[in-house]
């Protein structure tokens, strides 16, 4: 299996990724070669073995519902480039 | 050609939690904007979530309420897309193996018959923080106090046919989390939030037509009305010979119509993949035997009870189950009062009237239920009439008085039921208004309702209405002259 070039600009374009037109090439055989990975990995034997959410075979643990925070919002905000009214300003976004 | 509506609905319930779903900052509404957003919140670099167990209990009991399993190892997925409100570059969501699986939930129709509705999952996962479209110079504010809210996103199966439908499932849905106390049900400040997925179909075909999504409507009335308004244009589109695109629509309630909202088709590819920062959570045996435990009465269960034990109509059960909070008031009242009929129409009648114009909630109401309860009790022992309790409720109401004793002994209210005293001041009466006399002994029998004002206002409302009847009927007969 492997990504084409259309494939590999999609998943950059999702992940907001810029990439260069000449390169596109490079990462669809770098990507592919992964999936040669998988493939390998596919060819386990693993009909009789139930499927893990998580490599640890482990439960979540969970805590109880109690607010342990304070507002550290002038700490938060320290290093945000543009700030109003206590928002984070960003270019605009219009649905 | 006849068509037939296709409808599902996705409801978020923001969980009635005080910390958030994977950090221990506040979920309080309405406070400074970014002062309840922690380094969990803004996703700042290696910091990790830690899942809050009563959210996983609230869900467990949704789950339980509708009759649907638990998910015993449910898992958490990452639901993959960029937008500024949303600082992970994910949302925390479930996929594959949510926490609430297949369950249903009743809903009445207008025709009183009874339809159950799928409920095809429910899952646990993050709220984004809010962009705020103000201007900032031409940019867009950010506040994340929303950011890691927990949301139970509830889907339904395409099982309702017509907009009131939707309705009357949203309707159910909504009571039921506030039976549980899972939800404040407050749909204004955007606690419970509703999406509607909306298809036509040729009646008798089996295949469901293209669907939209219609986001925005957040309130009973607009939900009814944006379905309404898409099916008509989904109609209009197929009947001219063109198709539906399945896209997003927001609707808009001040031009009272729906716009496309996304076009581009891979603002849909969500990735979704196990949150490797979250292991599988376990639900014990003993666990739902808790939590089934602490289940209160659920709607359906107490409306059938109220008509039994009270023996109330339908609609009496029906309107004053639909809130925990209002049965618990009118069931206190009907309890100590002894009277479950009056009870009922005083907290149905005056009562919410009162509220609705003050736009309170039952838990804020000045008349407590203490209080009501011994107005009901003047009422049945006949201390005061139908007409003065209303005084007296107001009175209640304006803080005149802590019990309606008080304010029938301070205002002199106490009814007249002497029929001597009754008599007098109906011989006064006859005898000043003569003319009325004769019309009515000449068959106007119109004319007896002025007697009854006349003695109303002469007793100042105190004389025992149903004495007056009678006696005002003796008196005025022609053979009593």
């Amino acid at each position: 299996m492997s990504l084409s070039p259309e494939e590999v600009k999609k998943i950059a374009y999702l992940a907001r990724l810029s990439i260069e037109e000449e390169h596109v090439e490079q990462y669809s055989e770098d990507l592919s070669s992964i999936f040669g990975l998988v493939e390998q990995m596919n060819a386990a034997a693993t009909d009789d073995i139930e499927p893990m959410a998580h490599p640890q075979n482990a439960m979540q643990r969970l805590r109880d519902d109690v607010v342990t925070e304070t507002n550290q919002r002038d700490k938060l905000m320290a290093n945000a480039p543009l700030k109003e009214d206590g928002l984070f300003l960003v270019p605009k976004v219009l649905d | 050609m006849e068509w037939e509506t296709v409808i599902g609905l996705e409801i978020h319930a923001q969980l009635s939690t005080k910390s958030k779903l994977f950090s221990g900052s506040s979920t309080e509404y309405g406070q400074e904007p970014n002062t309840q957003a922690n380094v969990v919140d803004l996703a700042m670099p290696g910091v990790l979530p830690v899942l809050n167990a009563e959210a996983v209990r609230m869900a467990a009991m949704f789950g339980l309420a509708i009759g649907a399993p638990i998910g015993r190892g449910n898992v958490f997925a990452r639901k993959n897309y960029f937008y500024p409100d949303l600082p992970q570059g994910y949302q925390i969501s479930q996929f594959d193996k949510p926490i609430v699986e297949l369950g249903h939930i009743d809903i009445t129709l207008e025709n009183g018959e009874s339809k159950r509705i799928g409920v095809t999952r429910a899952h646990l996962e993050q709220d984004a923080g809010k962009s705020l479209h103000k201007d900032f110079a031409g940019m867009t504010g950010i506040d994340l106090n929303r950011s890691g809210t927990p949301l139970l996103e509830i889907v339904s199966e395409p099982d309702m046919r017509s907009a009131k439908e939707a309705v009357a499932y949203m309707k159910k849905i909504h009571e039921l989390v506030q039976y549980l106390g899972i939800n404040d049900g407050n749909l204004q400040e955007g606690s419970f939030r509703c999406d509607a997925n909306v298809s036509v179909r040729p009646k008798g075909q089996k295949e469901f037509g293209t669907r939209t999504e219609l986001k925005n409507i957040n309130s009973f009335r607009f939900v009814e009305r944006a379905i309404n308004l898409e099916v008509e244009r989904q109609i209009d589109l197929l009947e001219e010979g063109g198709e539906v695109i399945q896209e997003t629509r927001l609707y808009d309630p001040d031009k009272n119509q729906t716009r496309s909202m996304r076009s581009k088709e891979e603002a849909n590819d969500y990735r979704y993949f196990p949150d490797p920062d979250l292991l599988p959570v376990e639900i014990t045996d003993e666990f739902l035997d808790e939590v089934r435990a602490s289940l209160p009465e659920l709607p359906q269960v107490k409306f059938k009870r109220f008509m039994q034990e009270y023996g109330l109509s339908d609609y009496d059960a029906g309107v004053l189950t639909a809130n925990r909070a209002v049965a618990d008031y009118f069931e206190a009242v009907a309890k100590d009062s002894g009277e479950a009929k009056l009870s009922a129409n005083w907290v149905i009648g005056e009562l919410s009237s009162h509220l609705n114009n003050h736009d309170l909630l039952i838990t804020d109401s000045p008349v407590s239920s203490e209080m009501l309860t011994g107005l009901i009790k003047r009422i049945a022992d006949k201390t005061i009439s139908g007409k003065i309790a209303k005084e007296v409720f107001q009175a209640l109401w304006e803080g005149e008085g802590s019990t309606a004793d008080d304010i029938i002994e301070s205002k002199g209210l106490k009814q007249i039921t002497d029929s001597g005293a009754i008599e007098a001041m109906i011989d006064e009466i006859i005898a000043n208004n003569q003319a009325q006399v004769e019309q009515y002994r000449s068959g106007k029998d119109k004319v007896f309702g002025f007697f009854v004002g006349q003695v109303m206002k002469a007793s100042q409302g105190k004389a025992n209405p149903a004495q007056v009847n009678q006696i005002l009927k003796q008196k005025l007969a022609p053979e009593s002259e």
